[in-house]
């Protein structure tokens, strides 16, 4: 058993998991963003099978009294600190976080999805992989195994399905709800904890100021009109993967041609006009 | 010979009982400090024993006379044999009255002996069995031992070479009633409920609990504060050492007599709790060793001898087995009927929330639902995680007045989390017609309020109860009011039991409370009743909590209603599972809580049971093929109420436009 147990501690990797500071959707407090605990997790999931690995968590923004007892939240799950890279609300989170990520060189970095609050784009894991040129993957389920190098990952795709990957490390994966849900932040470590903090260059988002921020909305759903004469009917209906209808499926295609029929395909559905 | 052998004995076995002592005390204080004034306890000590102790124990009078002539006969035999043999002041009259003295102990022993012939099993065999024998050994020894000394026997018939053999046997029967009396009492016996038990009155963390000649209330039960402030405060019990020296001495006073046992409903309900249990791992835990020697019944589906412990070692293991699982924890449904039932007065609940705090706030280990439900208060003040801006939606036609409207209110109307859920909400209309109908100047906070952190406290959240409680306390500082009403026993518990450590000091009235006191006051009529028989459930908050037994009973006998006493009610009432965060947490058992109150129920023959509290209703009407209807007195008050003539009602022009109509609504 010995042997085997240095080789595991020789595996153990250096993870960093960015945090950002969640919103309650009904009463928009801060707190521990939903995704990014998953991340945290799955990162602590990790930890657990591979002994040696070591948890970085970082957080790009300004600090306050609410922005703090967000964080801790996170703090609390069972991490001693956190780094904190300060810069002024507003700015830029992206070059801050490749600066410190290049010079710290992790070899797998964990994200959300998508931001709770701000523009919640969506855009930083991809911006982050276009930065350090590092493959991502997205909507993370689980991490299977770490070895060589290399990592074997689960992938949620749509409706339950399930994609195995191996990935090549140094890699950024984005986690959303397909990932095990965050344990109990526990109060006692999270008052413990200490924030590292460093001062980065920051960069005021430009594009963000001109930008007119509005709290979100449903979107309304198209009526899915099920005409079903038995209970099985409207139960196959309801649980089978619904046949697209009158779609275009375009392959060989320039991107010219590409975004014209999107575009079109936008007008046509009223998103653009 | 004797009378040079009975000093040895008498004064080694003192010294040795003095040898043990020193080490059971250094055993206690192991604990954490504790501010206890030591001379005050012990002058209370005979006063507590004989008054409010007795209170409790004489709920068995079997048991209560046979202590009676058991223990009083020892105490004064132990004094009098250490006069009359350890000193030898050979009065006759002295002599005379050990004679009665251990006589008395003999018949004590023997009702002793008698319950333990078939004992029931909530008591604990193994060392316990031989007790009756070693209380007769004494009783029967000193007897004989003081027959020369006051003359009838002669002098010299054990003095004799011929009967050397006769005063050896009674210097060995001498030998082993002193063993298990005085030595065994300090060193770990049975008889050790007797030193630890003495002391455990005289420093109780809880000495409101006890009566003094003045009068005194007999009744502390809110929970204690956790420091906070000071970081380098543990959170929490993590290890038996962590617990304050006084409740080390309180697990140490217990008799193992399984009176909680028998009322606990999780035990019942095969839940894997079983308080004296609890109360017996956490003696092995600060003492150190195994479970193995426990005597009693297990706690369900946990096998005797697995669980092991030491002073500084942790209760609940991370991986594995330490001395107590952590479902046996989270078993408990706060109900108290253990700590009401024990006559140690041993603080159980206190010990549970305890370790659960230091299992949330360290571990972030809340079972099953626990976690969200106190995300769900941090992020909305309310454990179902609703919109706090919906806390007055089910009162959108009833025009209810606001704090921050009125400013300055009679009665402050809590409503409590209930106003979320559509059944309580049932309730909480029935009681704003009520008060409506008796003209109460009433104002509720509406969206002011927030989850008074019952929940929260219960499940150990302790960081948790403290922010809701002080934003609560903030807002409540902003309006005047002289009382609140509540129709949540747990609200009405925190907010006027828990609030106050915390700087918010209100006069809080359960609603029963309330419509009794204005039914008295003329200010409600009532029709006759019409339904069928009722019966009445205690909830353990208003009840064993805040011993609030009559009101909600007078008012059923206001509204005309005989009630069907079940046979556990008033204080020794079972829990309907809904406490302490129970259904959240949600340990599997064999049975369920509710259902076995439900058959309660059923055996009392009622076709309704009235109760007041929104998890009563909860739980009770979750039971499926109820015989019984359930409905809060709240609701049966409104469904009575008569519209009284206008010469009943004084200044019949206060009535307010809005109260009119909003009657007219509920109606």
């Amino acid at each position: 058993m010995q042997p085997d147990l240095h080789q595991k501690q020789q595996q153990g990797i250096d993870v960093a998991v960015l945090v950002s500071i969640g919103r309650h959707p009904t009463t928009g407090r801060a707190r521990r963003a939903e995704q990014d605990a998953r991340g945290l997790e799955l990162a602590l999931a990790i930890e657990a099978e591979l002994p040696g690995t070591r948890i970085s968590m970082l957080h790009a923004g300004s600090q306050d009294d609410s922005s703090e007892a967000a964080l801790r939240g996170y703090l609390g799950m069972g991490l001693e600190s956190m780094t904190l890279l300060e810069q002024p609300e507003g700015s830029d989170a992206i070059l801050p976080l490749v600066e410190h990520l290049a010079a710290t060189s992790p070899q797998l970095v964990i994200t959300g999805a998508r931001a709770e609050r701000g523009e919640g784009s969506g855009l930083l894991p991809y911006a982050l992989a276009e930065h350090l040129g590092w493959p991502l993957v997205n909507s993370l389920a689980s991490v299977e195994k770490v070895e060589n190098g290399v990592v074997t990952l689960l992938q949620a795709l749509p409706r339950g399905q399930r994609r195995r990957l191996k990935v090549r490390l140094p890699a950024i994966i984005s986690v959303d709800e397909a990932a095990p849900v965050a344990r109990q932040s526990a109060f006692g470590p999270a008052r413990r904890a200490t924030f590292a903090i460093t001062t980065t260059t920051s960069e005021a988002d430009s594009e963000l100021a001109q930008w007119h921020l509005a709290p979100a909305r449903k979107r309304p759903k198209r009526l899915k009109i099920v005409k079903a004469a038995s209970a099985r009917d409207r139960f196959k209906a309801a649980a089978s993967k619904s046949e697209g209808k009158g779609g275009q499926v375009l392959t060989d295609v320039t991107p010219e041609q590409g975004a014209e029929a999107i575009y079109k395909l936008l007008k046509e559905e009223d998103v653009l006009r | 010979m004797l009378e040079t052998l009975l000093p040895i004995l008498i004064f080694t076995a003192l010294a040795l009982a003095v040898i043990g002592a020193v080490r059971r005390i250094r055993l206690w204080r192991q604990g954490r400090p504790s501010r206890v004034n030591l001379f005050k306890g012990l002058v209370a000590l005979p006063r507590r024993y004989l008054v409010d102790l007795h209170h409790v124990v004489g709920r068995d009078k079997m048991i209560s006379n046979t202590h009676v002539a058991t223990a009083g006969g020892f105490v004064a035999a132990a004094v009098l044999m250490i006069l009359v043999h350890g000193l030898g002041i050979a009065n006759p009259l002295l002599g005379g009255l050990l004679l009665l003295a251990s006589t008395s102990m003999f018949v004590g022993s023997l009702f002793v002996a008698r319950r333990r012939l078939n004992p029931p099993a909530r008591l604990s065999k193994g060392p316990w069995m031989r007790l009756p024998k070693s209380l007769m050994a004494f009783s029967i020894g000193v007897f004989l031992i003081t027959l020369p000394t006051v003359g009838l026997l002669p002098e010299g018939l054990l003095e004799g070479g011929s009967s050397w053999l006769l005063a050896l046997v009674l210097a060995g029967v001498v030998a082993w009633g002193l063993g298990e009396m005085f030595f065994g009492m300090t060193w770990g016996g049975p008889m050790k409920h007797a030193f630890a038990g003495a002391l455990h009155l005289a420093f109780h963390r809880r000495a409101e609990r006890f009566s003094t000649k003045k009068g005194g209330a007999g009744r502390s039960t809110g929970l204690k504060a956790l420091n906070l402030e000071d970081e380098a405060a543990p959170l929490g019990v993590e290890k038996p050492a962590d617990f304050t020296w006084n409740q080390l001495l309180g697990f140490d006073a217990c008799v193992q007599c399984g009176r909680c046992e028998a009322v606990c409903p999780a035990f019942a309900a095969g839940q894997p709790l079983n308080p004296k249990k609890l109360i017996q791992d956490m003696v092995v835990g600060m003492a150190g060793g195994s479970d193995a020697a426990y005597a009693g019944s297990p706690y369900p589906g946990k096998p005797v001898g697995e669980h092991a412990g030491s002073p500084h070692g942790p209760i609940v293991a991370l991986e594995g087995k330490a001395l107590v699982d952590a479902d046996t924890l989270w078993s408990c449904t706060t109900c108290r009927a253990c700590v009401e039932e024990c006559p140690m007065m041993i603080e159980h609940v206190d010990a549970i929330v305890d370790m659960r705090r230091y299992l949330t706030l360290e571990r972030g280990k809340t079972p099953n639902k626990g976690a969200e439900v106190l995300d769900n208060l941090i992020a909305t003040d309310n454990p179902g995680g609703f919109d706090p801006g919906s806390r007055l939606n089910w009162a959108a036609d009833l025009n209810l007045p606001l704090m921050s409207d009125i400013k300055q209110v009679d009665v402050l109307l809590w409503l409590g989390d209930g106003a979320f859920d559509m059944r309580n909400q049932r309730t909480l209309r029935a009681l704003v017609k009520v008060l409506r109908a008796a003209e109460v100047d009433f104002a509720v906070l509406g969206t002011e309020e927030r989850d008074s952190g019952d929940v929260a406290r219960r499940l150990g959240d302790e960081a948790t109860f403290q922010s809701l409680a002080k934003r609560n306390i903030d807002t409540l500082a902003k309006y005047r009011f002289l009382q609140i009403v509540t129709c949540d026993p747990h609200s009405f518990h925190v907010l006027g039991n828990e609030y106050g450590e915390l700087g918010g000091h209100y006069e809080v009235r359960h609603h029963s409370t309330f419509i009794a006191e204005l039914f008295d006051a003329g200010r409600l009529t009532f029709a006759p009743w019409k339904g069928g028989s009722v019966t009445y459930h205690d909830p353990c908050y208003l009840g064993r909590y805040n011993g609030e037994f009559d009101a909600p009973r007078n008012v059923l006998k206001a509204l005309g209603i005989e009630v069907k006493e079940m046979e556990r009610s008033g204080f020794r009432s079972r829990c309907c599972g809904g406490g302490g965060g129970a259904p959240i947490t949600d340990i599997p058992g064999e049975r369920r809580i509710p259902d076995m109150r439900m058959n309660d129920v059923k055996e009392s023959g009622a076709e309704l049971v009235a109760v007041g509290c929104p998890q009563c209703t909860a739980m009770l009407e979750g039971v499926v093929d109820a015989s019984a209807e359930v409905r809060d007195i709240a609701e049966l008050v409104a469904d009575a109420l008569v519209e009284r003539s206008a010469d009943d009602v004084s200044g019949a022009s206060r009535r307010t436009t809005a109260s009119t109509t909003a009657e007219e609504v509920i109606v």
